[in-house]
C-alpha cells in the first residue's frame, strides 16, 4: 500500500508537504496530529466524531469533493470561521483518491 | 470547609476510578467538576456511543460506564461540588492544600489530583449584544436545576443532542418550551429527534426553525428576546433563554497554579507516581503528559491507580502496607457495606 502527500498550510500560514499511509485507516485530522502541524489541545478534541469543528479545514483544490456527510455539515453550522470549502478534517479518509489535496487549516474555534 | 484526603479535579472516567483506588488504601475522595453531572467528556459529548477499548467490556455505551463506575466507587462515600469550577491553590505550610472555586466553596486535602481530561468545559456563547448582563438573569447555558425552570416560559437554542433532551425534558417541567435552530434538520439520537416531533404535534414544545435569537430584552432580568426568522424579526416574551451551542475545553484557571505545562497538557513523572513539579499536585488521565503518553481511558485507570499509592505514601510515612487483591481481601466501604468472595467450603465427598 502507497502512501498519498499532501500539502497542509498550518494556522501560522506556513506549508507543509507530508505523506500519509492509506492503509491505517486514518484521516486527515490525524495525519494534522501526526505531524504535529496544530498544537495538541487545539485540533481533534472530540476524537474524530464531528462533534467540535477544531479540525475545521479549507479544501484549496478539487482533488475531493466539497459535499459533506450529514454530521459534519450539521457541525459546521454550528461552528466559526465557515467559509464554502470548509471541511472536517477527521471526516476525510486518508485513500489514495486524496493524493495530491491541499488544504488549510481553520482558526482555532 | 470540605474536608478531604485527596481532592480530585475532575469527575471523569479517571476521576472517578481513583474514588475505588483511594477508598482500598481508607483515603477519602471529594471531587469538583465544572459541569453539573459526573462523567466529564462521556456524559457531555458522546453518552450514547459505544467504547471499545475498555479491557474486559467487549462494547459499552460511555454513559453506562459513567454510571458502572459510579456503582464500584458508592461504598467509598466520594463528595462532590458540582457545577462549580477550581479557581485558587493555596498550599499551607503542613503540605495541605485548600482549593477555593469560582463559587467561593473552600476544600482542604491533603493531596491534589488533577483529572481535568481536556480542561473545564465551557459553554461556547452565542454572539448576541449584553448577553453577559443578562447571564444568572436569564440566560443559562447549563440546566444546573431543572426545578429553577418550573411553570416558567423558556426557550432553548441549537441543534444537538443537549438542545433536543432538554427541550424533552423541560416540557413537562416548564410552561411553555420553544426551540430555536438556525437550520430545520437537528441531529441527535433518533429517539430523541422522534420524540421532539411528536411533542410539537402534541403542542408541548413549539419550534421555531430556520431561526436564530439575535437580541436580548429587559430591565433587571430577561423578558423577551428578539428572533430573526429567516429574515423577518419579531420578539417573543420568555423568562429563560438557554442556548446549547455545545462547550469547549479550555485548562482555565489550573493554567496558572505554577504547573509545568506543556501542549496544553500538564507534566509529570510518570516513571514514579504522576507527580507533577509541585510537590502533592497529581495530574492523572488525557490532563497529563509525558514521554509516550496515550490519551485513553485505560491508561487513565492505570494513572489514577500508580497516584493513590503515593499518596498513601505521603499521608502515612513509614506506615507498612502492601499491595492487596480485592478478590482475597474483598472491599470494605466507608458506608460500613462489605463485598467479599464467597468462600469455598472444605467438606468431605463421600
Amino acid at each position: 500500500m502507497s502512501d498519498v502527500t499532501l500539502k497542509i498550510t498550518d494556522r501560522n500560514g506556513v506549508i507543509h508537504e507530508v505523506q500519509a499511509p492509506t492503509d491505517m485507516n486514518m484521516n486527515v485530522m490525524e495525519v494534522i496530529r501526526a505531524y504535529e502541524l496544530a498544537e495538541e489541545g487545539t485540533i481533534g478534541i472530540c476524537g474524530g466524531m464531528a462533534m467540535c469543528a477544531s479540525c475545521q479545514c479549507y479544501v484549496l483544490n478539487d482533488v475531493i469533493s466539497l459535499e459533506r456527510n450529514p454530521d459534519e455539515e450539521a457541525m459546521l453550522w454550528e461552528a466559526y470561521h465557515v467559509k464554502d470549502n470548509s471541511r472536517l478534517g477527521c471526516q476525510i479518509p486518508i485513500t489514495p483518491e486524496i493524493d495530491g489535496l491541499e488544504i488549510e487549516i481553520a482558526p482555532e474555534q | 470547609m470540605i474536608e478531604t484526603d485527596i481532592l480530585i479535579i475532575g469527575a471523569g472516567p479517571t476521576g472517578l476510578f481513583a474514588v475505588f483506588e483511594a477508598g482500598l488504601l481508607k483515603l477519602k475522595c471529594h471531587i469538583i467538576d465544572a459541569l453539573p453531572q459526573i462523567g466529564g467528556q462521556l456524559s457531555e459529548l458522546y453518552p450514547k456511543k459505544p467504547i471499545y477499548d475498555i479491557p474486559g467490556f467487549p462494547e459499552v455505551l460511555a454513559g453506562d460506564l459513567v454510571h458502572n463506575l459510579m456503582e464500584q466507587i458508592k461504598q467509598f462515600q466520594p463528595g462532590f461540588t458540582l457545577a462549580e469550577t477550581a479557581e485558587t491553590i493555596e498550599k499551607l505550610t503542613d503540605g495541605t492544600f485548600i482549593v477555593t472555586t469560582n463559587k467561593g466553596t473552600k476544600h482542604h486535602a491533603k493531596a491534589i489530583a488533577i483529572a481535568g481530561g481536556l480542561g473545564t468545559f465551557e459553554p461556547r456563547k452565542p454572539v448576541i449584544e449584553d448577553i453577559a448582563f443578562y447571564e444568572e438573569k436569564g440566560v443559562e447555558y447549563f440546566v444546573k436545576d431543572p426545578e429553577q425552570f418550573r411553570d416558567k416560559k423558556i426557550v432553548i437554542a441549537g441543534g444537538g443532542d443537549s438542545a433536543l433532551d432538554w427541550s424533552i425534558f423541560l416540557s413537562d417541567v416548564a410552561s411553555d418550551v420553544t426551540l430555536i435552530h438556525r437550520r430545520n434538520e437537528f441531529r441527535g439520537a433518533l429517539d430523541s429527534v422522534e420524540k421532539v416531533q411528536e411533542l410539537k404535534h402534541s403542542g408541548k414544545i413549539k419550534l421555531i426553525t430556520p431561526a436564530e435569537v439575535v437580541g436580548l430584552n429587559g430591565a433587571e432580568h430577561l423578558e423577551s428576546i428578539d428572533i430573526d426568522e429567516n429574515g423577518a424579526h419579531r420578539n417573543l416574551k420568555t423568562d429563560y433563554f438557554i442556548p446549547l451551542f455545545g462547550l469547549t475545553p479550555k485548562l482555565g484557571a489550573i493554567a496558572n497554579w505554577g504547573l509545568e505545562i506543556e501542549k496544553n497538557a500538564i507534566k509529570v513523572n510518570n516513571a514514579l507516581d504522576y507527580q507533577t513539579n509541585i510537590d502533592g499536585i497529581y495530574a492523572i488521565g488525557d490532563v497529563n503528559t509525558y514521554p509516550g503518553k496515550l490519551k485513553l481511558i485505560l491508561c487513565g485507570f492505570h494513572e489514577a491507580t500508580l497516584m493513590c499509592q503515593s499518596v498513601y505514601n505521603r499521608i502515612n510515612p513509614g506506615k507498612k502496607y502492601v499491595l492487596k487483591y480485592t478478590t482475597v481481601s474483598g472491599v470494605d466501604g466507608f458506608d460500613g457495606t462489605r463485598k467479599e468472595a464467597e468462600k469455598a467450603v472444605v467438606k468431605a465427598i463421600e
